[in-house]
């Protein structure tokens, strides 16, 4: 199994040596333009925070798997987990917020030992869209997740799933060995309960990131072709997919550099900006909470080290009135959101 | 003097081509447009098609643009190969079958 970039010791386990990759060379020198200059041109520079409608939830870095895109860079070996008095804080913080939907992602959000407590007592809260982001894999890894399915059920959770193709071969070597065949288990565990059924309420989406230095192409005829295969291969269904570009950050740098796409997968984010796409960029009306309870713009900022700009900075300190309007940290990662029809949590924007 | 006859960054310079003669670039580039929506054939379908027409023609602008377009479509490289077999079966066929002549003539004028 592939280690995590911590575990290797890699320098790019360091946020501030990624933040210099993505600063300096082709940006440095002028062969490309930074976002920021390319956001001027639009007049869209500051990137301002609406009003919160997300609030997106890391409860942890540990992983049952190790896949080579992780912008998380995470891992069985990744100790990082939110303890229960964050959640708590968290849970105040639901009470009085705007937010309609909730993210919970990871890691494997699962394997938080505090993670079904969290979802019952968020879940009488009352959000509008509760969502898990699950790896499907780890609902098969152990039989103390096999009942996953019937409590996602019971708690009405929207499942985003990550998938990046509907063959082993695209999937495993993304994912690792063994991830696809688990991959489908576990979602016909899902659909048997009535998860991603036509009509159905229980919401089953997939996730689709592109297995290598390339774009996604068109969402929607992605979706058709997913759907076809995994209903004619497998008779799997579910609803939507939502195709997200792998940003420029932590694994999936590295495999760029290792494999010298780095700079001509930045020229083709440049090359694919869609001005269009900044206006509903999710930074601007998602907040994402860390396993330690700090706040960032999204989840990659996270990974970047690259606290919220606000007097705000801990879930503990949340208040509307000085998060909203705050001012988006960026850099050249952020071209991985606007690039082509645009990427977010939710799938494209534009 | 240029070293080599193709320049990869020439690729995205394509659109350029109407700077000299803005009228049938703009219908060129319409008209390939159309081409590749979906019709009777999916976009997809037409991606492997284009695949496999470029390296008959043996272009490589094409062969990198329809290798590309074929990944970001979710077309696996088994696909691709199976595609590029269809173009060298006909492209070599192509040859062959210009044997019947070649044994025609034979057949006519040998004893």
């Amino acid at each position: 199994m592939l280690k995590s970039l911590h575990k290797r010791h890699s320098e790019l386990a360091n946020s501030k040596r990624q933040l210099d990759i993505l600063s300096n060379g082709i940006f440095k020198n002028g062969d490309l333009p930074t976002f920021k200059e390319k956001i001027s041109e639009t007049n869209q520079f500051p990137l301002k925070a609406k009003k919160l409608e997300i609030l997106q939830i890391n409860v942890g870095y540990m992983c049952n798997q190790v896949c080579e895109h992780c912008h998380v860079d995470a891992g069985p070996d990744r100790k990082e987990i939110m303890s229960r008095e964050t959640m708590q804080q968290i849970l105040d913080v639901i009470k009085q917020t705007s937010a309609h939907t909730l993210d919970l992602t990871g890691g494997a959000p699962e394997m938080n030992p505090n993670f079904k407590w969290f979802v019952e007592e968020a879940n009488k809260v009352g959000v509008k869209d509760f969502i898990v982001r699950s790896n499907l894999t780890i609902i098969t890894a152990n039989k103390k997740y096999h009942d996953l399915p019937e409590f996602f059920k019971k708690h009405q959770i929207h499942i985003v799933s990550s998938m990046p193709h509907w063959t082993k071969g695209k999937t495993d070597k993304q994912r690792g060995d063994g991830v696809f065949d688990a991959s489908i288990t576990a979602l016909k565990m899902l659909n048997a309960v009535g998860y991603g059924m036509p009509n159905s309420n229980l919401k089953l989406d997939l996730v689709y990131n592109p297995t290598g230095a390339f774009l996604p192409g068109n969402q929607s005829s992605l979706e058709k072709d997913f759907k076809k295969a995994l209903n004619a291969d497998f008779n799997i269904q579910f609803h939507n997919l939502f195709a997200l570009t792998n940003l420029p950050i932590s694994r999936f740098l590295d495999y760029l550099i290792a494999s010298d796409n780095y700079e001509d997968y930045m020229y083709a984010l440049v090359e694919a900006y869609n001005p269009k796409a900044v206006s509903n960029v999710m930074c601007t009306n998602t907040l994402s909470v860390s396993w330690d309870g700090y706040l960032y713009d999204c989840d990659f900022n996270q990974m970047l080290n690259l606290p919220v700009n606000s007097k705000a900075k801990h879930i503990s300190e949340y208040n509307e009135n000085l998060l909203e309007g705050r001012d988006i940290l960026i850099s050249q990662h952020c071209y991985g959101c606007t690039a082509g029809a645009g990427s977010s949590c939710q799938g494209s924007l534009a | 003097m240029q070293k080599t006859y193709y320049d990869p960054a020439d690729l995205k310079k394509f659109s350029k081509i109407s700077e000299w003669n803005e009228e049938l670039g703009a219908k060129f580039f319409d008209y390939y447009g159309k081409v590749f929506e979906e019709g009777a054939l999916t976009e997809r379908e037409k991606s492997l098609i284009a695949l496999a027409v470029s390296h008959t023609i043996q272009c490589p602008y094409c062969i990198d643009a329809y290798t590309g377009d074929g990944l970001q479509r979710g077309i696996t490289k088994e696909e691709m190969m199976e595609a590029l077999h269809v173009a060298a079966a006909i492209r070599g066929g192509a040859s062959l079958v210009h044997g019947v002549q070649m044994m025609n003539k034979v057949n006519k004028l040998e004893m």
